[in-house]
């Protein structure tokens, strides 16, 4: 799991981000299951295109720990958790759906 | 089946379907549900509880986990989506369930999720394989038999994508029954629909359904099994009340089998009465009194009480009808006194207005009134009053359920209630009763006089014949009534009855003394006769002797004569010899 956080370091001075806001970012999955692959890819090459060096990324597998879904209260994986800037917002899905991701790392205004 | 107790309809019937190959079962440790499923849920599988708002799903379901925790041996896993662990703890502390004892003794874990779909957003497909790992988890690590998911459709409300959801639940189940623990699932009911998101489709072993009505501003809960897979139940309408102690329900129908049938027996108080029942009731069988207006109902009532608290016994008297200081001056009237005991502490009376509770309210002052007071006799006085207006049905179940609360605790009841003769209002009742006297008014003579019958006495021999029911100041008395080709005598037709019978007798004393008399005159004279007759023979012998014994001595004094004429004539023998024999 140390792609993410290589692209934490990774991160470019000239990304599109208007603000020097920091993105907090929780990404519980199970293992290397099909949808937790693909959040985890899909996550990436979102925060790159949009939050160039100002994200950090954890992922929390709860397949190795499963009790702490009880604690953070997650039911479904993928679950990403924003949890900087505020709000927190939990995004459930494999985020192939990036205007959804946006709407939910309040990048985008959230539509209907 | 061995119990002396005839079997209700109820039990004959699950008795009777459940006879093929016997499906496993987990106890609910709920007395009434574990009787009419005939032993509990199904085990190793899944069971749908589904009602409206505070029709009671949650707390059904903690009972089953306590129960089988504290009962069973058999550790459980909450997860609620409703409120949070703390929170339903504190719910249920109330009723004496320690769910944090028993998380500390590690049988039961409680999981709250409380995720507010608010700040959830959607992006792709997603599992709910968290949840699974950590009930697996769980279930592994307290060895759960026992799985409560409160409420599981909450999860539709908080995932947009339905038809994920949808899938994800049909995999939990599969897992659950993978896993063999016996799962209870709540769902919301929505109109007609028995969920409102339609989980029964994954549920398809058993269905509960609970329901909360107001009739009459008279609040009634129930429970129904619409559904149980491969199993015999009860399909009726269940009441039910949520106690201080918890779940209680009751079936409609007595279920005696499953009391201890005593083979003790107690004093009716009445010693007649006693001796009618072939030797008194049997302790903790329930007697139904009915019988018209003034026919002494609450004073066999308080004979049976009397007779307790004379033994050291506790009573309870609820009086429907009556306030206690009525009861305790009627009372003194004939002899009975009723205050002495309650100063005694030996008899709680309670005058429950039927107007003043609600049925569950009165249901659940009567449990607690059992619980602290203890009684070994219970009398329900006046029960008709209750069936006042138009509430029939759920008063005569409510009526069974307090009946049967009482069975239950093992206490000797006795229900008085007021019935026309003809009245069949009471069969209800009457089929939980094991004892059933009726009082009936006769008139006659211009009084009304009172008589008691046995119409059944269960698992006893009992007299047939009616009696007289007399009041007299010191207590109640029963005595023989005339049967006879005129009927029933009693009262003043009795008595003159048994004079009219008295003079007869002694008139037909009379008459055979006259006759032996006679007879016996007829005797003695006959035996005089006989021995005049006996006289008058033996002179008549006598006679004819001494005339006999003359004739020879005439004979002999001829013969001598003519020898002594020959002899003087000097003839010869032989001529002498030839006219002897002459």
């Amino acid at each position: 799991m140390t792609g993410p956080r290589n692209a934490d370091a990774d991160a470019r001075a000239g990304a599109p981000a208007p603000t020097a806001e920091h993105w907090e970012l929780r990404l519980y999955v199970t293992g290397r299951s099909p949808n937790s692959v693909r959040a985890i890819e899909n996550l990436q090459l979102a925060c790159e295109q949009y939050l160039a060096g100002q994200y950090h990324i954890e992922i929390v597998d709860l397949l190795a720990n499963p009790r702490l879904a009880a604690d953070d209260q997650i039911l479904a994986v993928p679950t990403l958790v924003k949890r900087l800037p505020p709000p927190i917002r939990k995004i459930v899905g494999d985020l192939s759906d990036t205007d959804r991701l946006l709407v939910g790392l309040q990048l985008r205004p959230r539509k209907g | 089946m061995a119990s002396g107790h005839i079997e209700t309809d109820l039990t004959s019937a699950l008795a009777g379907l459940d006879r093929g190959p016997r499906l496993p079962k987990a106890p609910t440790g709920i007395r009434g549900l574990d009787q009419i499923t005939a032993g509990g849920l199904p085990r190793g599988r899944s069971t749908l509880v589904t009602g409206g708002t505070g029709s009671g799903k949650t707390l059904l379901a903690l009972q089953f986990l306590v129960a089988g925790a504290r009962e069973y041996g058999e550790p459980g896993v909450l997860v609620t989506f409703e409120e949070s662990a703390g929170k339903v703890s504190a719910n249920v502390a109330s009723l004496g369930w320690d769910l944090d004892g028993l998380q500390r003794d590690g049988l039961l874990v409680v999981h709250a999720f409380q995720v507010d779909p608010a700040e959830i957003v959607e992006s792709g497909v997603f599992d709910f394989e968290p949840l699974f790992g950590l009930l697996d988890d769980t279930i592994e690590r307290i060895g759960a038999k026992r799985v409560v998911l409160d409420t599981i459709e909450w999860l539709y409300g908080a995932f947009p994508n339905q038809a994920i959801v949808r899938a994800e639940l049909g995999r939990l189940f599969r897992r659950l029954e993978a896993r063999a623990v016996t799962a209870m699932v709540t769902g919301e009911r929505v109109g007609n629909a028995l969920t409102r998101y339609g989980i029964e489709e994954y549920v398809s072993d058993c269905v509960i359904v609970l329901d909360h009505r107001m009739h009459e501003e008279v609040s009634t809960r129930r429970l129904r099994i619409v559904k149980y897979r491969g199993s015999a139940h009860g399909t009726n309408e269940y009441p039910f009340l949520i106690s201080g102690h918890g779940f209680v329900v009751l079936p409609i129908t007595s279920v005696t089998l499953n009391y201890a049938a005593s083979e003790d027996r107690i004093s009716t108080g009445v010693g007649r009465l006693d001796h009618m029942l072939a030797g008194g009731l049997f302790r903790g069988s329930t007697v139904l009194v009915s019988g018209t207006m003034g026919t002494g109902k609450s004073t066999l009532g308080a004979h049976l009480i009397n007779a307790a608290c004379a033994r050291g016994e506790r009573a309870l008297l609820v009086l429907f009808e009556e306030s206690p200081d009525q009861v305790i001056r009627n009372m003194r009237s004939v002899g009975l006194d009723m205050g002495r005991w309650a100063e005694a502490g030996l008899l709680r009376m309670w005058a429950a207005r039927p107007s003043a509770f609600g049925l569950e309210t009165h249901l659940a002052i009567l449990t607690q009134l059992i619980e602290e007071f203890a009684p070994t006799v219970g009398v329900l006085d006046g029960i008709a009053s209750l069936t006042h207006g138009p509430t029939g049905p759920e008063v005569t179940s409510m009526l069974a359920r307090q009946i049967d609360l009482l069975k239950a605790a093992g206490i000797t009841t006795m229900a008085t209630t007021l019935a026309p003769e003809d009245d069949t209002s009471m069969a209800g009742i009457s089929s939980l009763a094991d004892t059933w006297l009726l009082l009936r008014n006769v008139e006659s003579d211009g009084e009304r006089n009172r008589l008691l019958y046995v119409l059944k006495s269960r698992g006893s021999a009992h007299s047939n014949q009616a009696r007289e029911f007399v009041l007299t100041d010191h207590g109640a008395e029963l005595v023989d009534v005339y049967v006879g080709p005129a009927g029933v005598l009693t009262g003043s037709g009795r008595l003159v009855q048994e004079a009219q019978e008295r003079g007869a007798e002694l008139r037909q004393d009379e008459e055979l003394m006259r006759r032996r008399r006679e007879l016996r005159r007829g005797i003695v004279e006959a035996e005089a006769q006989l021995a005049v007759l006996k006289d008058d023979l033996a002179a008549e012998r006598a006679e004819l002797e001494r005339i006999e014994a003359r004739d020879q001595r005439q004979v002999a004094d001829a013969a001598a004569d003519r020898s002594a004429l020959a002899e003087q004539r000097w003839a010869d023998p032989a001529s002498h010899g030839e006219g002897g024999p002459r």
